[in-house]
């Protein structure tokens, strides 16, 4: 007994430099060398400016950007304390929800989207997603949104499609997952445009 | 459900089998070997006179019980202190001490129940030292244990299964430590942040300010999947994109989940010299996770009764993946989520990618069912396969009911103190799963918890024992931290873990004393398709029918509710 006492202590002091400060530090110290980007959360910088990452939503309201899918986190898309939203599949909640979210957006796209019914509302952009910081909405989304961000901004449909077309990952090696469009990125990209 | 999505889980299926089968060998070889090495013969000189010995089980059994519980002090300790110790960049307070209890024994039992959200909680500091540290341990101690039982199986006439410094040393150092360094390194490069530096601040487009939590985040996911532990950096876990940033990241995370269980199923086979029977069990859990998707995908895809009544467009195809979308994420879509799903709750990981609360009544009965059976395909690290072994044990003897002879396994005579075993390691859980939830559900403190109400309340209620109790870690995460269900949710991780843990111990030990009996005409044969058809009927029938009126309380009334 007293022998597996003073050997456990030994081995939770082993194991807790080795695996709980060695490890992490060799990790920390290579990915600052290797991958400097990615360790440090893909940060994106605009004028010296640190404006986002490309992995976490941010809010966007105004009509000239994409807006991104709602979120649950409190504020929205807050990227320090992620969560779901956790309304069941039979919540009235939910139902309350998707009903608010497809009105909003019949509301915003309509006027743009002659004849746009809810009918054409892709899930993904009445639903909240699982971290509230989901950086992507679904090609579909951005194919209704694009109408819109092209005239606000006065610009060719076509140019806004192609930076949709551009900002959009695909699959992970054409194969796993689903493709997905980057608003964040789409947004800086429309804003390089220039013009109003 | 498109073919593409299907064949994702396809290709999924393939490679961990293509990936198990020499990993297992590779494992077997590991525990087997006769050498110490250097740091081994280091380790037994500073632990004295016949550390390195082998143990019976019952001297095994009392080491790991020594170890996790002191362990668990530790570990309360850090999270408790963390406020006054270093790597500490946000200056976060010490835990509270209900959910650091909740914590520690989740974290100590390989559970990673969440009561917590990660990134607001835990320091740089907790997070490594403490709950990584776990990650390996604790998968490391359910790796031993495995070994020790396999050895008592594979042993004749001996009263010893090994040792457990020695297999705890080896799991960790051997197999998780280099498997978790690839992981790690692979999901830097895909985006997963590992840094010391405080959370960044964010000038946004809009001129607000977002805080964007990181740190040494891709050092303990890698561990997470691997270890079957799941306990999120993120609150939202691997639905977080700094957790798990592509579809790329996802398979290769999903593959870590079921990858050591899977290949302990090939270890088991080469130890025992029964490679043959290795594979009808393997076949066994494979027909469960394939029902388990058959269930799961449609279901999600088909998407629930709110969102079809609503209008919106959920069909597949013209540039989204449709389905219930409802907390999932757009880059993993129906498929991959649902193969994460069925993959988290077959093993005891518990990590998930989306959030089960929100998934269809049939959906979510899914993991719920999983675990219920006690994590048995594929599994936990360690506790997955032993958790089989009760059940091999029971389907063993009800052929030998079936055909009049006392049944056999692997050449060892299964007598009444094996069914016994069997039966307390198979059953204990699943019972302390249903009194543990009427008990919640009959008292206001433990309704306090429940975050949707009616029938979907007593789901989560459900889930939250079940997750605990068979150490999984995933939830109907709407179920919330009280101080009545933390502690309640503390006794459930200890039980749930160190019952099986000691059953699984003494089957060994027992299977071990005993000579082996030649294979005759009579014996039946645990090799065959007959024998994987009889085991998948023994787990429903037990495990299954004991969740079959709990069910019928929650997901199949909330299925039916128009």
């Amino acid at each position: 007994m007293r022998n597996t006492i003073v050997r456990s202590i030994l081995a939770i002091v082993a194991t807790t430099i080795f695996f709980g400060l060695l490890y992490p530090l060799v990790m920390v110290g290579f990915a600052s060398v290797a991958f400097s980007k990615q360790a440090n959360g893909s940060l994106i910088t605009r004028n010296g400016v640190v404006v986002g990452s490309k992995l976490a939503a941010q809010a966007f309201t105004s009509p000239k950007y994409f807006h991104p899918r709602p979120s649950g986190t409190s504020p929205a898309y807050n990227a320090g304390a992620t969560t779901f939203l956790n309304f069941g599949p039979t919540n009235p909640d939910l139902a309350k929800l998707v009903h608010d979210n497809a009105q909003a957006i019949l509301k915003l796209e309509g006027p743009y989207n002659p004849g746009l019914t809810i009918h054409q509302i892709p899930v993904d952009a009445v639903t909240t997603s699982g971290s509230g910081i989901d950086p992507d909405i679904s090609p579909a989304y951005a194919s209704l949104q694009s109408h819109r961000v092209a005239a606000v901004r006065h610009v060719p449909l076509a140019t806004v499609q192609k930076l949709v077309h551009e900002n959009t990952d695909g699959r992970s090696w054409g194969f796993f997952g689903e493709p997905g469009v980057n608003v964040l990125e789409l947004n800086l990209a429309l804003d390089k445009l220039g013009g109003k | 459900m498109s073919g593409q999505g299907i064949g994702q889980i396809v290709v999924y299926a393939a490679v961990l089998t293509l990936l198990a089968v020499p990993l297992g060998r590779y494992m077997a070889w590991i525990y087997n070997r006769e050498r110490d090495d250097v740091i081994e013969r280091a380790m037994f000189r500073l632990f004295g006179r016949g550390s390195g010995e082998d143990q019976d089980w019952k001297s095994y059994g009392k080491t790991v019980l020594i170890f996790s519980l002191l362990f668990s002090f530790v570990l309360y300790a850090i999270q408790r202190a963390q406020g006054h110790l270093f790597l500490n960049p946000d200056h976060l307070k010490g835990v509270a001490p209900h959910i650091a209890l909740n914590t520690t024994a989740s974290f100590i039992t390989n559970t990673n129940w969440q009561y917590y959200g990660g990134e607001y909680t835990m320091s740089y500091l907790s997070q490594m030292a403490g709950l990584g540290v776990q990650n390996f341990v604790s998968a490391g101690v359910g790796m031993a244990v495995l070994a020790a039982t396999v050895r008592g199986i594979a042993r004749r006439s001996s009263g010893t299964l090994g040792n457990f410094w020695r297999d705890l040393y080896r799991s960790v150092t051997y197999i998780l430590l280099p498997l978790a360094v690839v992981l790690a390194v692979f999901l830097i490069w895909q985006g997963v942040p590992q840094t010391f530096n405080a959370h960044a601040t964010a000038h946004t487009l809009q001129g607000q300010t977002q805080t964007i939590a990181r740190g040494p985040v891709a050092s303990q996911i890698a561990i997470k999947q691997l270890g079957t532990n799941g306990g999120g950096y993120y609150n939202s876990n691997s639905a977080v994109p700094f957790e798990n940033p592509n579809g790329g990241s996802d398979f290769f995370e999903m593959l870590a989940i079921l990858l050591i269980p899977a290949g302990q199923v090939f270890m088991f086979g080469r130890m025992v010299l029964a490679r043959r029977h290795a594979w009808a069990v393997y076949a066994a859990m494979f027909a469960i996770f394939a029902i388990g998707v058959a269930v799961n995908l449609p279901s999600e895809q088909h998407g629930s009764q709110v969102l079809r009544s609503s209008g919106v467009n959920i069909t597949q195809g013209h540039g989204q993946s449709g389905g219930n979308m409802a907390d999932k994420e757009v880059r993993f879509g129906q498929a991959a989520t649902s193969n994460w799903t069925v993959a988290t709750s077959d093993a005891s990981n518990g990590s998930v990618n989306s959030g089960f609360d929100a998934q269809t009544a049939p959906g979510g009965a899914v993991p719920l069912v999983n675990l219920f059976l006690g994590e048995v395909v594929f599994g936990g690290v360690g506790s997955g396969l032993y958790g089989m072994f009760f059940y091999i044990i029971i389907a063993v003897f009800v052929a030998g009911l079936m055909v009049g002879r006392t049944p056999e396994w692997l050449g060892k005579k299964i007598e009444a103190r094996e069914i016994k075993l069997a039966a307390l390691g198979a059953l204990f859980v699943p019972t302390m799963v249903l009194v543990m939830t009427a008990v919640a559900i009959l008292t206001k403190s433990g309704l306090a918890s429940i975050y949707n109400h009616g029938v979907h309340g007593f789901t989560e209620t459900l889930y939250a024992y079940d997750s605990q109790s068979n150490n999984n870690g995933s939830a109907f995460a709407g179920y919330g931290a009280t101080s009545f269900s933390t502690t309640f949710g503390t006794v459930a991780l200890y039980f749930g873990r160190f019952v099986p843990l000691l059953a699984a111990l003494a089957l060994g030990g027992s299977l071990a004393q005993k000579r082996i009996v030649p294979a005759s005409a009579g014996t039946f044969r645990t090799d065959g398709p007959t024998f994987t058809i009889l085991l998948v009927g023994v787990i429903a029938l037990t495990a299954g029918l004991m969740i079959f009126p709990a069910l019928t309380l929650g997901p199949i009334v909330e299925g039916l509710m128009h």
